[in-house]
């Protein structure tokens, strides 16, 4: 919403502050302006001259010299290329070191154009006659300036007085953001209001009357309203003898200031009043209504209608038109038809001011492709009751310019009445809710110029149904908020029960992954949580695979953007190509973030949503590095047995050869391998990469921050090695497996420390090397016990196909 | 024999003197003190003197023997001084060559500046409360005050998974969730994830996130949302920080208010940075509305309370001058290492 400083101060005549002043004020009184342009910002020195004398250029063609009297005692010479000035011409003349805001071309340069005396082609030149566009505007504002050349006043203006002044261009127009419960400050009258409340000056709207050219409404036109839930108010006025011509100057330019192109009376006053009023109008060639007879219904399904720029435009039943005996004349609220638009052959003219239901309208118009001016204010649901003045407003602006004859009288059909609000005013609640101590004296006092009612007896407010965000006390209490002002209202804290502030367990998990992963290098990703469903053929899914069964967004950006991850793993690759291609080194990602698994499909419950902690990398480090990230992390979050390692993870996109089901205590928490190479291939890293993924929800299940001490070892620990030959195929896993369970309570670590394939080891298997810890806690082991537990452990390991290295 | 002993002195101080490294003290300390040494020996020969007179030599060979080591203790701790100043020279090095690289991970400043919002509403007694973001459209509009057909729905770009199920567009679904828990008084902030179809550009993104606070309990007061901003924004962006509230509108809170926050880089003066108002934007709140409570089975006449809503980037992109959103989502480790 757009208005300009000199249209508001026609209703708040003792408004009397700077652009800036203004801005900030409103602002802080709840009617946010965004910015403001001083339409004059660029101009300076420029006068009304006239032209007395013009004389060929001596040396050029194309050239004339003027004598301009500027008011002074001297005329100026000017040298000018312009082909429309004659003698006698009055015209804006920028004076030696004044300013202009752009080329005759229309491009404006940012802080203006500095004139100054010169010669041109070795006459001398003492200033600038200007064009429109010169002054920043163009010929849509001021359609008197002629399409190419300076800009002729009319023959009353008088000479050495400020141009700008006379053009209108001390003015400022400030760019408002109206929230959407404040439709009656879509309008600048509405806005007017609320200057007045903030700045404390008179408000003073327009005095409506209508004097009428006799006759009867009713004689011209009846209007039946089918569909009362669709159109709560239909309101129509009729204007004969129309007498189109060009809108008064002070009307071209309020229009000019804010925006909208002035075309003629009839067509100017009902955008006039558009944003007077905040009431989108119509008007209609009477002489095309057939039977003289307005009928508002919703259109057939599959109807066609062309609206008056000519389009032709597909309907349905949910679209309200405006018909009449024969045929439909327009979109209800939305644009007229080309059947029954004025031209400049009308006669006898309908004015419509009506309300419609605005999310109907919001939704017609968005389902037809067309959003209108007036459409854009209906939209927002307009007060019915605002359309009669709005009518008879038009109607007296057309009187006042003489473009028609009102005939008297209005047919309005009106079937439920709005009704303002009544609250009940309670100013101790109030403020207890704001936390101020406002007499309800002060609270009445604000509510005044916002034209809330005091009705003493009920001790009630009653809210004009202009404003349609007053229902309840809170909503007195803002308007109390609002000119009390926010910044004087105290600051203080909650004084209730003391509340503890925490964490959940689950998130202090997360922490606990966060912090392990950064120790370990890994710096945390982001990624989208929607995707592209081609992720699945990238990580070789099978066509069965459950991680196909995805929620697909039905609005969605784009393909690549349409369904909810089911696996967290793409955004990680997809960041590791990202730097990959950046020729980033050694690069080490993790995310903490969701994967959306939906419970059946189509979704008819919210999915589980599974908090996913991923880890992946390249460059320095392998397979074991990941793992050796992974049990860093179970332990800090108190998982303290050992994991064990299933190969057989059945990851698709997982080297077959190195990747890892993550077991603890029997339960699978995740799994982490080598990206396979056709999948590496496919996201564009050239190097070999690792994952990593653990089901946080299946983490936090078995984690804990308990600890217990147990006493440091008192007695001597015995040291063992163990060198064996195995067959390739027997897992490290196996072999430890082997050693925990047979070596008993006593055998207090184990650690792998050589492994080794080679010439010297028999084709089809690999040396082992382990190196054995016995302690107890309460005792020196004896060389019996040592021995007995390592002939178990060594009775095992041959088991598996172990021969023993001494 | 008093001659002897004069001369033993005189040979051991001589030697100790002359000795050059830690094994020649050593070597004077057994010739001379050693079990075999020449003051031993000495003393064996004691015998050579008449009895009277014994006790005094015998006085004088202790004091010989404390003198020389005296001199020997002064003369290692010389030494050990010495060569532990060798030492110390030889190994100097320069100090200038590059550090070995710590491979440390980075946080990502999204997380940073959400840790850094939740010490501030932990400290200050709040719980972390997580909701869904794939969530109804009951609670990411209807139990806030935006029924079907609100305007608000359209403005808020909403991702549809059906009619029921959507995106969340807002963390404020948390508020009516954890109201209903009907567990008061409420003190919570509820961080997340949240999805708006916007098309990626340097200031938007269809994914990013808020951390919504709720304060519910008896008395609770627009003094106290005033008040309890101004101190996060002060914990935020420096003590000087001074926060402005604007009247604004949203459906679940009334009155509401955006506030704005003195430019940390000018200090309200006009820069660059805050486009030369002086104040940056920062978070939407306002007073729960009441409707929202009925909604959510609590008695507004007996319970009042407060509600804001943070943009987890904007506070990022503010404090850390990132001028480009798209860089929080691509995860180029140059960026990520600068946190």
């Amino acid at each position: 919403m757009n208005t300009s400083l000199s249209w508001l101060k026609a209703y708040v005549p003792d408004l009397d502050v700077t652009a800036q002043e203004f801005m900030d004020a409103m602002t802080l009184s709840g009617t946010k302006v965004e910015g403001y342009t001083n339409l004059d910002a660029d101009l300076e020195k420029i006068v009304i001259g006239q032209i007395l004398k013009i004389e060929q250029h001596p040396d050029a063609d194309k050239l004339i010299v003027c004598q301009v009297d500027i008011g002074e005692a001297e005329p100026i010479q000017i040298v000018t290329g312009a082909p429309n000035v004659k003698e006698g011409d009055k015209v804006p003349v920028v004076l030696d070191g004044g300013k202009v805001a752009g080329n005759h071309d229309g491009k404006m340069t940012a802080g203006g154009i500095k004139i100054k005396k010169g010669k041109l082609r070795g006459v001398e030149s003492n200033g600038m006659m200007c064009s429109i566009e010169e002054l920043g505007s163009n010929t849509d504002m001021y359609p008197e300036a002629p399409e190419y050349g300076i800009y002729i006043f009319p023959q009353d203006a008088v000479v050495g007085a400020d141009a700008i002044e006379a053009l209108g261009l001390h003015n400022t127009v400030f760019e408002f953001e109206i929230t959407s419960n404040r439709v009656d400050c879509y309008s600048t009258i509405g806005i007017a209001r609320e200057a007045a409340a903030t700045f404390r000056k008179e408000f003073r709207p327009p005095v409506v009357e209508v004097n009428g050219a006799g006759g009867d409404v009713n004689d011209y036109i009846s209007v039946e309203i089918k569909d009362t839930d669709l159109c709560p108010r239909y309101c129509a006025r009729v204007v004969k003898n129309i007498r189109l011509a060009p809108s008064p100057e002070w009307m071209q330019r309020r229009l000019a200031s804010v925006g909208i192109r002035p075309i003629n009376n009839v067509v100017d006053i009902t955008n006039y009043v558009m944003e007077e009023y905040g009431q989108p109008m119509h008007a209609y060639d009477l002489d095309t209504i057939a039977g003289h007879k307005i009928i508002v219904r919703r259109a057939e399904n599959g109807e066609k209608f062309v609206t008056l720029d000519g389009q032709e435009r597909l309907l349905d039943d949910e679209v309200l038109m405006i018909c009449d005996a024969e045929k439909a004349v327009g979109l209800a609220g939305i644009m007229g038809g080309e059947n029954s638009m004025i031209t400049d052959d009308v006669h006898t003219m309908l004015f419509e001011a009506a309300n419609f239901d605005g999310t109907n309208n919001r939704l017609s118009a968005k389902r037809i492709g067309l959003r209108t001016e007036a459409s854009a204010k209906f939209e927002k649901g307009l007060d019915p009751n605002n359309a009669k003045e709005a009518i008879d407003r038009a109607c007296q602006l057309i009187e006042e310019l003489d473009a028609g004859d009102v005939v008297d009288g209005t047919v309005d059909v009106y079937v439920k009445k709005k009704e303002p609000v009544r609250v009940p005013f309670e100013p101790e609640r109030i403020n207890a809710l704001l936390g101020t101590d406002i007499s309800r004296e002060q609270m009445l006092a604000y509510f005044k110029p916002l034209e809330l009612a005091y009705d003493e007896a009920a001790n009630e407010v009653v809210a004009p149904t202009f404003r349609q965000d007053i229902f309840r006390t809170v909503d007195l209490a803002e308007e109390v908020a609002r000119f009390y002002g926010y910044d004087n209202i105290p600051t203080t804290l909650p004084k209730g029960e003391a509340t503890t502030g925490k964490k959940p367990f689950y998130l202090r998990i997360e922490d606990v992954a966060k912090d392990v992963a950064e120790f370990c290098g890994f710096s945390q990703g982001m990624s989208y949580s929607f995707e592209s469903p081609k992720v699945f053929d990238k990580l070789l899914l099978p066509a069965d695979a459950p991680e196909r069964n995805a929620i697909v967004i039905s609005n969605p950006l784009g393909e690549d953007f349409s369904i909810m991850r089911t696996i967290s793993l793409n955004g990680m690759l997809s960041s590791l190509a990202t730097n990959y291609n950046r020729r980033n080194k050694n690069v080490r990602l993790y995310e903490m973030a969701n994967i959306y698994l939906p419970k059946a499909l189509p979704l008819t419950e919210l999915p589980d949503e599974r908090m996913q902690f991923t880890l992946g990398m390249y460059g320095e480090g392998d397979f074991y590095t990941m793992k050796g990230v992974v049990e860093e992390f179970l332990a800090k979050a108190g998982l303290s047995k050992k994991e064990s390692y299933d190969p057989n993870a059945e990851k698709p996109f997982l080297h077959p050869g190195r990747q890892a089901k993550i077991i603890y205590d029997g339960e699978t928490l995740g799994y982490l391998g080598e990206v396979h190479p056709t999948v590496a291939a496919a996201y564009g890293i050239g190097e070999r990469a690792y994952v990593a993924v653990l089901d946080m929800p299946s983490v936090v299940e078995l984690a804990s921050f308990d600890r217990k001490y147990e006493g440091l070892a008192k007695f001597p620990a015995v040291l063992r090695d163990i060198s064996m030959i195995v067959p390739k195929t027997v897992l490290a896993g196996q072999i430890e497996a082997i050693i925990r369970q047979r070596g008993g309570k006593i055998l207090e670590s184990c650690e792998l420390f050589d492994v080794y394939e080679g010439s010297q080891i028999k084709e089809g298997h690999k040396s082992m090397a382990y190196a054995l810890s016995f302690r107890a806690k309460d005792r020196t082991l004896t060389e019996q016990e040592i021995s007995a537990a390592m002939k178990k452990i060594l009775n095992g390991l041959q088991s598996l196909g172990a021969e023993l290295r001494q | 024999m008093k001659d002897r002993l004069q001369k033993i002195r005189e040979d051991a101080i001589a030697r100790i003197r002359e000795s050059q490294n830690p094994d020649a003290l050593n070597e004077v300390r057994v010739s001379v003190l050693g079990k075999k040494g020449e003051l031993t020996a000495l003393l064996k020969s004691m015998k050579e003197i008449a009895p009277e007179d014994r006790p005094a030599f015998g006085q004088l060979v202790n004091d010989t023997r404390a003198e020389i080591e005296h001199v020997l203790d002064d003369a290692k701790k010389n030494m050990d001084q010495m060569l532990l100043e060798m030492r110390l020279k030889s190994e100097t090095i320069d100090v200038t060559l590059p550090a070995k690289k710590n491979a440390v991970g980075h946080r990502h400043p999204n997380t940073i500046a959400l840790e850094e919002v939740e010490r501030i509403f932990i400290g200050m007694g709040y719980e972390v409360i997580e909701g869904p973001e794939v969530e109804y459209d009951l609670y990411n509009f209807e139990k806030l005050n935006i029924p079907a057909n609100h305007p608000a729905k359209d403005e808020q770009d909403t991702f549809y998974i059906n009619k029921d199920i959507v995106l969340r567009t807002q963390t404020s679904p948390v508020q009516a969730r954890t109201m209903e828990t009907g567990k008061l008084p409420i003190c919570m902030i509820s961080p997340g994830r949240v999805f708006r179809s916007d098309e990626v550009d340097a200031t938007h993104s269809p994914s990013f996130h808020q951390i919504e606070g709720l304060v519910v309990d008896k008395n609770i007061t627009f003094a106290d949302l005033k008040g309890t901003l101004e101190e996060f924004a002060k914990e935020l962006f420096g003590a000087d920080t001074r926060t402005k509230f604007r009247p604004h509108h949203f459906p679940f809170t009334e009155p509401s208010a955006e506030m704005d926050v003195s430019c940390f880089k000018c200090g309200g003066k006009g820069c660059r940075f805050c486009k030369g108002e002086g104040w940056i934007e920062i978070l939407g709140c306002g007073m729960v509305h009441p409707h929202v409570f009925e909604m959510c089975g609590i008695d507004p006449n007996e319970y009042t309370g407060f509600a804001f809503g943070v943009g987890l980037e904007r506070i990022a992109l503010l404090k850390y001058e990132i001028d480009d959103m798209r860089l929080l989502y691509e995860n180029d480790i140059r960026f990520l290492r600068q946190f």
